[in-house]
């Protein structure tokens, strides 16, 4: 037999067995099936997370004035008004400090208050609750409230006056401004923080504290050389959230600085407000988007590939 | 799922989204009544009930409008949500805009002309409108929006408060001849030591909203920017002594209260506020004694500042003329004397103190005459610009160092030129 003979017997057998197979076998029906589950999420992923993520890049290269009703292409333009921005040095520091603060603070905060809070005591799980209520309450009214108590004649001095001490104008000074935000945001989200390392911190295996104990290892001891390395993967996982929390901080700045006083509360995701909806320069928002974008990626790759280097099962 | 076939999945559920997004960009066709809706920033409930009742007058007479709808958009955020809605093609019919940011919205070429649809409406009278308060919402010789309230700033008084501090009343002091900002910050600083009450508050400033210091800086002839735009003020001689005296009155005699302190002029927590008329009604029957006179002179003699609102039809309107048409019927003769019970109209044959007193019981007649008409008369109106968010913000920026007890006033008014001038020229 020829070899075209032979490759003509293997398509009539193909085809003759397709026709003999319905199309709709259980591998093709588990497929659909599949897809139809994912489907949802796939279209909204579409729809809400990757479209918008193209079209601000498409945007980035446009000057979109609304008033006018014009949208002219102007390549670069955008990303080289960026780089000659005078603000944007204020911006970055602006945003910098504060992430820095609030890592700083809610992790160290949240560990300490885990760890006093995983003792077997009298009373703790009202504490737990106490701190953690300030998570399910809203954030506007948090913020709107701790407004009234900053104020110069607020709560927070009324209360220092009466140790005798004479309060800052929290609002209203650079470097009180930007502590005055940071910790409202501490106390909003520490409870989060707090029950996440209380869940890592009671998953520890109890006999190696005892084991530590017989080898007469210090309790600072066994907090550095057991606990943290066996909370390590919380950690990792706090921090992150945390970080990329604290780089989209918007409505606390909005509603007691305004970015105030000066500059020295302008953190980015406002700064990227202002020029958008209020001096309606809808395309360099874009840009600042992107800047914002490339540095929330950069940090969670960074932390993402440091986690080799000190987290516990990691390495 | 076989290697390949996923990005396969992906495009055709991105193509899928793409499409429809596609098919809910294009502009339905006009066709049947209009709906028309009008985006203002007063939620009050006797505002919205007179607009209704004239809207509902106006539908009995145009069967081709089905709906006229007043969406309140909050006062904070109103130009913000306003553009929002611009940009997101939501944008409504007919829009009140604020004077600070009349420069863009009237030469962006957002806003429809109006000069042929009033003029031509029957029994308008085009001409009663006083030329002055239509500077503003003009470019080029066309008017873009109706200034439908023009309404100057005027000092509301808490006598009770003066009294009791042992000081003179405004009203005295104006009989006297003595009404200067000398012996307005006098009394206020007074009033502070004797009762522990706030003095002068310049309302909706709160060392934020510093466009309303123009009510202050301009009795010593200073502008924050000159007449063309092109040049700053911040850093003129007026200027620096208008803002030296203020900041020795927060800061040494305490006459205004200082920064990230409140206090509420209308709950009784000060004897003075500097605020537009619009605001009698927020007084409580006979919680304290009061009066509204106009503002102090200052070193260059009597002056007075306007605030101005208009109302424009947004020319990406698909009733874009029915809007206006229905403006017209709104702001005609009889429906502005309506408005002029809340909003000073810019009529000159409604600027009378009987026309006015009769739809604002609380204030009095010669209160009316010395605020409200020769207000509008010799009034200047609160800086405004092309730009004027931006600018806004970077004045607020340059001028936040100067509310520390040891400002240097001139360095401080110096920065604001550096980082405004570049905005101004451009």
């Amino acid at each position: 037999m020829s070899q075209t003979d032979t490759r003509v017997d293997r398509v009539e057998a193909r085809s003759t067995l397709d026709r003999a197979r319905p199309f709709w076998t259980s591998r093709r029906r588990d497929q659909l099936t599949g897809y139809l589950f994912i489907a949802p999420q796939l279209f909204g992923s579409a729809a809400f997370v990757i479209l918008p993520l193209a079209l601000v890049v498409w945007y980035s290269l446009h000057e979109w004035n609304v008033l006018a009703g014009t949208f002219d292409f102007v390549g670069a333009e955008n990303y080289r008004a960026l780089a000659a921005d005078p603000n944007l040095g204020a911006v970055l520091r602006a945003t910098g400090l504060f992430s820095a603060g609030l890592v700083v603070f809610n992790l160290g905060l949240a560990l300490l208050l885990a760890v006093l809070l995983n003792q077997k005591l009298r009373g703790t799980i009202v504490f737990r609750t106490l701190f953690f209520s300030p998570v399910v309450v809203s954030l506007v009214a948090w913020t709107i409230v701790w407004g009234f108590l900053l104020q110069d004649n607020g709560g927070v001095n009324g209360l220092l006056d009466t140790v005798g001490v004479d309060g800052p104008n929290w609002l209203r000074g650079e470097g009180s401004a930007m502590l005055s935000v940071i910790v409202v945001q501490v106390f909003k989200n520490v409870g989060l923080n707090m029950v996440l390392f209380l869940a890592a911190l009671q998953g520890v295996p109890a006999e190696l504290y005892e084991a530590a104990e017989v080898d007469g290892a210090s309790r600072m001891r066994q907090f550095w050389r057991i606990t943290v390395p066996l909370i390590s993967p919380t950690i990792l996982l706090t921090s992150i959230i945390t970080v990329v929390g604290s780089l989209q901080v918007f409505a606390q700045i909005a509603v007691l600085t305004q970015g105030g006083p000066g500059t020295s509360t302008t953190v980015l995701v406002y700064y990227l407000y202002q020029q958008a909806f209020q001096f309606h320069h809808f395309g360099y928002g874009a840009t600042l988007s992107i800047v914002l974008f490339a540095i929330v990626l950069a940090l969670t790759v960074l932390q993402w590939q440091m986690r080799k280097r000190w987290v516990f099962h990691e390495s | 799922m076989k290697p390949g076939k996923a990005p396969r999945v992906v495009a055709a559920a991105l193509a899928g989204v793409l499409a429809l997004s596609a098919c809910g960009g294009g502009e339905a066709e006009d066709t049947g009544p209009a709906s028309l809706r009008m985006t203002v920033w007063s939620a009050n409930e006797a505002h919205l009930k007179l607009f209704n009742e004239i809207a509902d007058e106006y539908r009995r007479n145009h069967s081709d409008v089905a709906s006229i709808t007043f969406d309140p958009l909050p006062f904070e955020n109103y130009t913000t949500t306003l553009t929002t809605q611009i940009a997101g093609g939501n944008a409504p019919d007919l829009a009140w805009v604020f004077e600070n940011s009349a420069p863009d919205f009237v030469a962006s070429g957002a806003l429809l002309p109006l000069d042929d649809t009033l003029k031509k409406a029957e029994g308008y009278q085009y001409d009663d409108i006083s030329p002055a308060t239509l500077k503003l919402w003009q470019h080029d010789g066309k008017l873009y929006a109706y200034p439908f309230s023009t309404s100057p700033f005027g000092v509301f008084v808490n006598t009770d408060l003066l009294r009791q501090a042992g000081q003179k009343t405004p009203a005295e002091l104006i009989a006297a001849g003595q009404w200067t900002w000398d012996t307005a910050l006098a009394a206020a600083g007074a009033t502070r030591a004797a009762t522990g009450k706030a003095g002068l508050v310049i309302r909706d400033f709160d060392y934020k909203g510093w466009d309303n210091l123009s009510t202050f800086w301009t009795g010593w002839g200073a502008r924050a920017w000159s007449e063309d735009g092109q040049t700053c003020g911040f850093a003129s001689p007026e200027m620096v002594e208008a803002m030296t005296t203020l900041h020795r009155a927060i800061f040494t005699a305490k006459a205004l209260p200082g920064p990230g302190t409140t206090a509420d002029f209308f709950a009784g927590d000060a004897a003075m506020t500097i605020t537009q008329i619009s605001r009698a009604s927020l007084l409580k029957d006979d919680s304290f004694g009061w009066d509204l006179v106009p503002l102090p002179a200052g070193p260059k003699g009597d002056y007075a500042v306007v605030g101005q609102a208009g109302v424009g039809v947004l020319k990406r309107s698909r009733n874009a003329d029915v809007a206006a048409d229905f403006l017209a019927f709104l702001t005609n003769p009889t429906n502005s004397a309506k408005l002029a019970q809340f909003f000073p109209p810019p009529r000159q044959s409604q600027l009378t103190a009987e026309t006015l007193a009769k739809t604002n019981p609380k204030l009095k007649p010669e209160q009316l005459q010395a605020v409200v008409i020769d207000g509008i008369t010799k009034g200047v109106v609160k800086p405004s610009h092309a730009g004027q968010a931006e600018l806004s913000q970077q004045v607020r920026a340059g001028l936040d160092p100067l509310w520390t007890p040891g400002a240097d006033v001139k360095t401080v008014l110096d920065g604001v030129c550096a980082k405004i001038q570049p905005l101004l020229a451009k």
